[in-house]
């Protein structure tokens, strides 16, 4: 199943239990970036260091009703064929409309990753022929597309211990709109290709990083913080397990000072974690093949997740020649802003840069920042509750509803909650344990009812989800904190008498302790207990 | 200007005006006047049409001039440019089909009448890339209003399997020119 979330490196250290749904062991990489940034691998016979580098192309599916130049729907999993218009199938006779709403999605896109919007941009057609390509071209934006230069930052950490965050940025070189391509099933026991085009037509953007990462981390984090955004946005729902995010990366390696390498594309990556294996897997071959004297050669090839590993991809006849022509059925795109806004205009023909812009909601970075300065808890922190899908909801609701300072309570939630949450592959809207049960919890646990030991317990039988609550497994278990005096009294009382005849009162006092705060007694209420001065 | 640069620019050059003289795309798979060919269903290729006479426009075509905007060579050089390398770069690309020498001399004289273009000085000129520019893109609401006609598009579909479409099991690319059976080999 597609792994929610980014990498597994910063989740790792708040997990309590074992390895949880993320790869365990961290595989002996010959690769380390160092805490400035720079990579620093190290060949096999120690000779000069390699700098890897990694440029990313994403095409994420734009959230809309309908599809970029037509009036088919746009939907997951339907009939095949059933989704799919006569321009779709590239029907002669047939010419493109633009939707609105894609313009829109990728407008706040571009706004969101910092990019200049062109205000007049021009669709291409990108020739190839494949038979999930009924038209044979693609309808792209290659010479002048909707959204240039950007930037976008994002975190990681420097090492396993998950308490040094540093944040990077890389380059956004272009967004632009373009079509999806049909969907091609192999058949290979009957030598044909099966082509469903219900995904063909559907609008993309296309975002093309340039290669200012180092390592298979570092595009990981880049990637996840773009689907955090996208998300946000509403722009793309970006789950890669539905093909709504596709990563493709481009690699080389070179030597410090020297020209860029000979670059392969990986293609066929589909979740985040299989991102970092390939792009580490893909570093190290090509280092090996250059280091025995081989060389790099440009190709594409597919990462096949089973083995673990990149393979050159069957069907490439060389290096293709898109022929890239303006299409001629489309007029520039010219997009507005507040002052560029001609007087007396249809509203729904016109897009508003500066409208979109008052519009956009609060990035993931801010979110974090208003975490941190609202709650006082640690970036690292903030950065795990916007990282996890609905955890976040989930905190500020225990907040809102317990007496307990945040900070104590983000260890209740980055730590247990959290742990078990991974160990059974589970997001925080699917947790049996409700944030309002967690809350009752951590009242009872911050009034005094209960030790922290006590509360542990109660969590976990709170996890089984059997609808009890937890004042009703405190009583059931006798878990309450003993607060009688004289009680405790008795109890000490018995042990001393117990333990008297060997003398050692050292001994004595902590068997004493022991037993009283096994019995739930807190170690105040005992110091305040007189039993025969035995604790002075 | 490297050979290899120059090479790929007249290709450029050479296909847009293809292009643009046909008016209509390039269909590989498009049977139609072809039908008579004796070639492999795999490698259904269109026959380049008729050149026809088209009155000649003053418009900087921006393709004809190639991606990277360098001066022409002199038209003189332009029979040499024609060489069974492009022609075989062209079938291979296009998938269009150079069955005779009429088919190679027709290129040709698109290619010598598109050069002419080259007379007018479009010094500091933006280039036109398409009739449409001065008019507004048509933004169309986000409603659905086609699809659910399965039927209807696999009708024209000569195997499908359950709905879906049947094609080969990825592209079969064109043999070299040695191994195949073309005209181009004599030339």
């Amino acid at each position: 199943m597609a792994a929610r979330g980014c990498g597994g490196v910063w989740r790792r250290a708040l997990q309590r239990g074992p390895g949880g749904s993320c790869s365990a062991s961290r595989p002996r990489r010959a690769v380390a970036c160092n805490a400035r940034g720079g990579a620093v691998p190290v060949g096999q016979s120690g000779l000069a260091p390699w700098v890897p580098v990694v440029g990313l192309e994403i095409h994420a599916q734009i959230t809309s009703n309908s599809k970029l130049f037509s009036g088919s729907q746009v939907q997951f999993a339907a009939p095949p064929n059933s989704l799919v218009s006569f321009f779709d199938a590239s029907l002669p006779g047939t010419l493109p409309v633009l939707n609105r709403r894609c313009v829109e999605a990728a407008v706040m896109t571009g706004l969101a990753l910092n990019c200049t919007i062109n205000k007049k941009s021009l669709f291409d057609r990108k020739h190839y022929f494949y038979a999930d390509l009924p038209a044979g071209y693609q309808i792209t934006q290659q010479r002048v597309p909707i959204a240039v230069n950007g930037s976008l930052s994002y975190s990681l950490c420097i090492d396993n211990k998950m308490s040094q965050m540093v944040t990077k940025t890389v380059r956004i070189k272009q967004i632009q709109l373009e079509q999806d391509s049909g969907k091609s099933l192999h058949d290979d026991a009957r030598s044909q290709t099966l082509v469903d085009l219900n995904r063909a037509g559907v609008g993309l953007m296309e975002v093309v990083m340039e290669p200012d990462m180092c390592c298979g981390e570092e595009a990981a984090a880049a990637v996840r913080e773009l689907q955090l955004i996208l998300q946000t946005l509403g722009s793309s729902q970006a789950i890669m397990a539905e093909g709504q995010l596709r990563v493709d990366a481009n690699v080389s390696v070179h030597h410090p000072g020297e020209p860029y390498g000979v670059r392969t594309e990986v293609k066929n990556i589909n979740s985040i974690r299989f991102l970092t294996k390939a792009v580490d897997y893909e570093i190290q071959r090509q280092i090996k093949e250059l280091e025995n004297g081989g060389t790099v050669v440009n190709e594409t090839r597919a990462f096949d997740s089973k083995l673990g590993c990149t393979v050159p991809m069957r069907d490439k006849e060389g290096k293709q020649d898109y022929r890239f022509m303006p299409e001629p059925n489309l007029p520039p795109l010219i997009l507005y802003d507040a002052k560029s806004l001609p007087a007396n205009v249809n509203h729904q023909q016109v897009v508003n840069i500066d409208w979109i812009h008052e519009r956009l909601p609060d990035l993931p970075s801010v979110k974090r920042a208003k975490l941190v300065e609202l709650y006082g808890i640690l970036p690292e922190h903030s950065f795990t509750l916007v990282n996890e899908d609905g955890l976040m909801e989930f905190f500020e609701d225990v907040v809102k509803r317990t007496q307990m300072k945040p900070k104590k309570v983000i260890g209740w939630i980055l730590s247990d909650l959290l742990s078990h949450l991974k160990q059974h592959s589970l997001t925080a809207n699917e947790s049996p344990i409700s944030s309002f049960l967690l809350a009752d919890l951590l009242n009872l646990l911050e009034n005094g009812d209960i030790s922290s030991s006590a509360a542990k317990q109660v969590f976990e039988e709170l996890w089984k989800g059997e609808g009890k609550t937890p004042l009703e497994i405190v009583k059931e278990k006798q878990l309450e904190l003993i607060q009688d005096q004289e009680e405790l009294e008795q109890i000490c009382q018995a042990v001393i008498d117990e333990r008297e005849k060997e003398g050692d009162r050292r001994q004595t006092r902590v068997a004493a302790a022991l037993e009283a705060s096994g019995l739930g007694a807190l170690p105040s209420a005992l110091l305040s207990c007189s039993c025969g001065g035995l604790w002075r | 200007m490297t050979p290899r640069n120059r090479f790929r620019w007249r290709v450029m050059r050479v296909l847009a005006l293809c292009r643009w003289l046909r008016g209509g795309t390039v269909r590989a798979l498009r049977l139609g006047a072809a039908a008579a060919s004796s070639a492999p269903p795999s490698q259904v290729r269109q026959r380049l049409g008729p050149c026809r006479a088209v009155p000649c426009r003053a418009v900087p075509c921006h393709a004809i001039r190639g991606g990277n905007g360098l001066s022409s060579p002199v038209c003189a050089l332009l029979q040499d440019s024609v060489t069974v390398e492009v022609l075989d770069h062209l079938e291979r690309l296009a998938l269009v089909d150079f069955r005779d020498a009429e088919g190679v001399e027709r290129l040709r004289e698109a290619v010598r009448f598109a050069e002419r273009l080259r007379e007018v000085n479009t010094e500091g000129i933006e280039p036109l890339d398409s009739v449409l520019e001065d008019r507004c893109l048509y933004l169309r609401e986000d409603d659905v209003t086609e699809g659910n006609c399965t039927a209807e598009l696999l009708k024209n579909a000569r195997e499908k399997v359950e709905e879906y479409f049947v094609a080969p099991p990825g592209n079969i690319p064109l043999p070299e020119l040695e191994e195949r059976d073309t005209f181009l080999k004599g030339s």
